[in-house]
């Protein structure tokens, strides 16, 4: 079982991401279970949702409490509580930030230590580059590909496009191979952090301009 | 059939005449093969205005829809008195299911009908003032709202006289009930709005809505055809006498339901979709004492204690609704 | 094929699989991606024939289902918590005109205080009303139960309660098998009511008994009550012929040795409903290796309560713990009251164990500790598991 949290705050298509998870993962053969944290969070609330990869068939229904694997969303959620809380010895972590890997370990003790276990990678940057919108589900989807190897690349542009249509599909896919090789390129570069304002750059990135506006109506947000 | 008055000057009555006319002219109970949907073996009271009325109802609609009808119908006297297992005077499909919703299971059936291609088959709806104005007022609404497919009607006899006549939202000024004695300082029940609930359907704006009394059934029946010649939601208010809870002679059911017409109290009038179309003239105005003073439930207001202020706001009610509705012939004075 | 697909998503598919004539829903949460999807699928005509119908009240909606049904469709609504309650009034109707409505409890907790996370509060409190209530483990089991419930419902010509755990399930992606609709046309002929509004032969439907024939229109109800035991039985085992799952059986066995047997000395019968057995299927095999064995008993129907299978699954147990998803104030445990019933004279102690009220996680963790508790002979007759005693003032 490989089981994954993911930490954001409400309208940042937090439940979407669990589900492009699962689907990702399904895409590879694994049995998988995706949930969302269940509450009555309005836009800007941290928000949470769990996925779960076995290779069997998954009975729980507990929340995850002990991941192998967390993405941080939304950075400044660092500031604000334990992230990395129960993640387990050996387990990765991905965070939207600009900050270096050893920056991050140096504010956060509950960090992973492990070289090449924690990714930071300058997700709204890329969004803001690439879909338009600050919505960095997709590329951190990416970035937990080439940290993890629990799904592939393809995998999460296949679920994107599974997901999506058209320039929000293209947006979203090309910000997860953005990030996907952003992780791949800094790998063993763990001072290196993400300069200011700009995006990686893209050879034949899509123009931003058209882009329809929500990647995802995200159903996290529940009436009471 | 057009409607067609033929005053029996002796009684001032509308009701009879069916000999006068041409036979397409004569009402649906002219012929024996009436319906007779709400048939003999019930247990009305004698004078029973309610049971009267939705026989009338029925039966023209039955006649109207060439016997493709069904009835969904609230809890209250009309279904008490005409089902106790294992009898039923009921001659067409007829549901009870509860108090407060008849408007809906009415909306469930004619759903049902729609998309299993039987859209011919017509639903109404019925209940009592307290099953329309009070406790089903929201299913009604609900219902009004969706514009579903179904004809509701009311019978109101203005307060809760299965459950033995407390007051509901449709019970009059100064009415004597069983939760509003006639003691203390404002005797009977308080004075204000009520619910005139045909209004509240006007402001939903469905395709039709109309008023009657048992007063004059030969109008009852006009208004069956006219709301059931529209598809949608349409609304019915029938005044109807209760020997019972008023406190009148069963033999004055028709002639007290007359006064409270010819008074101004109960306006007889039709509506389309939202607007006043056309009111039902009172061809002899009398004076609230002579409607009031048939029913004990007002005998508070006359004798030694006679509470003439009282009977005054009772005057003005009658004076805003001929206004209102526009109740007098031209050129009477008001 | 197995997809992907949030619990609401297969509900409303497999729903529409059953080609309903008439959807008619209040939203509530966690049933709203249920209804939201059908109102979808109606529009969009992939369900054809249907009328979804936007009502002002859970009232309303039950009230709609009720005519719907009477005039002879096959009808679905959902609804949870303070909207179940709301519709009381009609779900005693329903049963008692005998109308084979399919509804979804998505499994909330009751307030005050406003609560809208997950126990079984609602649908337990229906207990008594003449409703089949049929429980899901998982979100495969739950849309299998919609097409199983409409073939029961309308042998019987009562009305059936689907219950699954609200968010837990509703909101959590699963990978399901949605049956395709030759398969559930096959399992699954059109409607034939055993009474309905015709013109061709009207009758009248809910008329009022008296004191000479009332007890005995409820002890009609009551045996009906036993022979849809059998009849849960009949379609649950020819559901597994036509679909190759084991959806929906009255009662399930199980344990960590792979057995389907009673529990035996030495063992801890674990009962429970809903998704909590899964959690508990998890965590049974490490307890089992640390000497904790375990029979899971899994309750598939609540009503009618399949006693005569509990007290044999309970076997020679050396006592039972239930799952309690529920509370009566001052008795304790739901479900539990209904164990005690049918393990009369067996003289085996039962415990109670009151878990994840409101949305509380149930965590493998705690059911481990409570269970290992439980062999070691500590666990009282009511528990309250992961109780907060420093939140806890004192009462009284």
């Amino acid at each position: 079982m490989f089981q994954t949290v993911i930490h954001g705050r409400g309208g940042q298509g937090v439940v979407t991401a669990s589900e492009l998870l699962a689907r990702s993962g399904f895409a590879g053969g694994a049995q998988v279970q995706a949930i969302p944290s269940f509450g009555s969070e309005r836009m800007g609330a941290p928000v949470v949702a769990y996925t779960r990869f076995s290779d069997q068939k998954i009975l729980t229904r507990e929340p995850i409490n002990h991941p192998d694997a967390v993405i941080i969303q939304d950075p400044t959620l660092l500031r604000t509580m334990d992230v990395f809380e129960g993640l387990v010895e050996g387990g990765w972590a991905v965070v939207n930030t600009r900050e270096s890997p050893n920056e991050v370990r140096a504010a956060q003790p509950g960090a992973p230590k492990e070289s090449g276990h924690l990714a930071t990678v300058p997700a709204d940057d890329i969004v803001r580059e690439y879909l338009g919108r600050p919505i960095p589900s997709a590329a951190l989807l990416g970035a937990f590909a080439a940290l993890t190897g629990q799904v592939t690349l393809e995998a999460v542009v296949n679920s994107i496009n599974g997901l999506f249509k058209g320039k929000v599909a293209e947006g979203n896919s090309r910000s997860a191979q953005v990030a996907y090789q952003w992780v791949i390129d800094h790998r063993g570069h763990e001072d290196e952090g993400a300069p200011h304002g700009i995006a990686p750059v893209d050879v034949d990135k899509p123009s931003t301009a058209e882009l329809p506006i929500p990647i995802a109506g995200s159903p996290e947000v529940v009436n009471a | 059939m057009a409607k067609v008055n033929i005053p029996f000057m002796q009684t001032g009555t509308l009701v009879v005449g069916n000999r006068l006319l041409d036979e397409q002219d004569r009402s649906v109970q002219a012929w024996q093969d009436r319906a007779s949907s709400l048939t003999h073996g019930h247990r009305a009271c004698q004078g029973c205005a309610e049971a009267l009325a939705a026989r009338w109802v029925l039966d023209t609609a039955m006649e109207v829809t060439d016997g493709k009808l069904m009835v969904a119908n609230a809890t209250g006297c009309l279904e008490v008195f005409s089902t106790l297992y294992p009898e039923s005077a009921w001659k067409i499909p007829w549901i009870h299911s509860l108090f407060a919703n008849a408007a809906s299971v009415a909306t469930g059936i004619a759903a049902v009908n729609a998309v299993t291609g039987r859209g011919d088959i017509r639903v109404i709806a019925q209940g009592g003032d307290g099953g329309t104005a009070d406790i089903g007022m929201a299913c009604l609404s609900g219902m009004f709202e969706r514009n579903d497919d179904v004809l509701y009607v009311c019978y109101d006899n203005q307060a809760y006289m299965n459950t033995g006549v407390q007051r509901s939202g449709a019970t009059p000024p100064a009415a004597r009930t069983a939760t509003t004695p006639a003691v203390g300082r404002q005797p009977g029940n308080t004075f204000g709005q009520g619910k005139f609930m045909p209004k509240i359907a006007m402001a939903h704006e469905i395709p039709y809505v109309a008023t009657a009394t048992v007063a004059d059934l030969r109008d009852l029946e006009a208004k069956v055809r006219t709301a059931m010649s529209h598809r949608g939601a349409r609304y019915l208010h029938v005044l109807v006498t209760c020997p019972l809870g008023w406190g009148t002679k069963s033999a004055d059911s028709i002639k007290v339901a007359r006064l409270a017409t010819q008074c101004g109290l109960f306006p007889v009038f039709e509506a389309e979709y939202g607007e006043l179309k056309s009111s039902t003239k009172i061809r002899e105005r009398v004076p609230v004492e002579d409607y009031l003073k048939l029913q004990r439930r007002f005998a508070h207001l006359f004798g030694a204690n006679a509470d003439e202020a009282a009977l005054e706001r009772i005057r003005r009610l009658a004076d805003r609704n001929i206004r209102m509705y526009n109740l007098l012939p031209e050129g009477a004075a008001a | 094929m197995p997809e992907l697909l949030e619990g609401s998503q297969a509900i409303a598919r497999a729903v529409a699989l059953c080609r309903p004539s008439v959807v008619c829903a209040y939203p509530i949460s966690p049933q709203t991606h249920i209804v939201e999807a059908l109102s979808g699928l109606v529009r969009t005509g992939k369900l054809a024939n249907c009328d979804y119908i936007n009502v002002e009240s859970e009232f309303a909606a039950m009230s709609v289902s009720i005519g719907a049904s009477a005039a002879g469709g096959r009808v679905y609504t959902a609804t949870a918590s303070q909207g179940l309650l709301y519709m009381t009034e009609a779900i005693y109707n329903a049963s008692g005109l005998k109308l084979p409505i399919v509804m979804t409890v998505a499994n909330r907790a009751i307030g005050a205080p406003i609560n809208i996370w997950n126990d079984q509060s609602d649908s337990l409190s229906q207990r008594d009303s003449g409703w089949l209530q049929l429980y899901a483990v998982d979100n495969q089991e739950a849309l299998d139960l919609h097409i199983i419930a409409y073939k029961i419902a309308e042998e019987l010509s009562l009305p059936i309660m689907v219950c699954m755990d609200g968010f837990v399930l509703t909101h959590a992606s699963d990978v399901v098998e949605i049956p395709t609709q030759e398969q559930v046309d096959a399992f699954l002929p059109p409607i034939k009511p055993l009474e309905k509004l015709d013109i061709a032969e009207p009758r009248s439907m809910g008329m009022m008994a008296g004191p000479d024939v009332f007890t005995e229109t409820k002890y009609m109800a009551h045996q009906v009550m036993f022979h849809a035991n059998d009849v849960i039985k009949r379609v649950t085992r020819e559901f597994e012929e036509a679909f190759g799952r084991p959806s929906g059986k009255p009662v399930r066995v199980w344990g960590p040795d792979g057995e389907d047997r009673p529990a035996r000395q030495g063992e801890i019968a674990v009962i429970g409903m809903g998704s909590v057995m899964g959690t508990m299927q998890a965590v049974a095999p490490t307890l089992w290796d640390r000497g904790v064995r375990t029979r899971l008993i899994t309750l598939g129907s609540y009503r009618p309560f399949p006693a005569t299978s509990v007290r044999q699954a309970i076997g020679a147990a050396d006592r039972v713990v239930v799952l309690d998803r529920a509370l009566t104030l001052g008795v304790g445990g739901v479900l539990s009251f209904d164990v005690r019933r049918s393990m009369a004279r067996l003289g085996i102690p039962l415990h109670s164990v009151v878990c994840g009220l409101g949305g509380r996680p149930i965590t493998e963790q705690s059911l481990a500790e409570t269970l290992t508790r439980g062999k070691a002979g500590d666990l009282g007759e009511l528990e309250f598991m992961d109780l907060k005693t420093e939140l806890v003032g004192k009462v009284g």
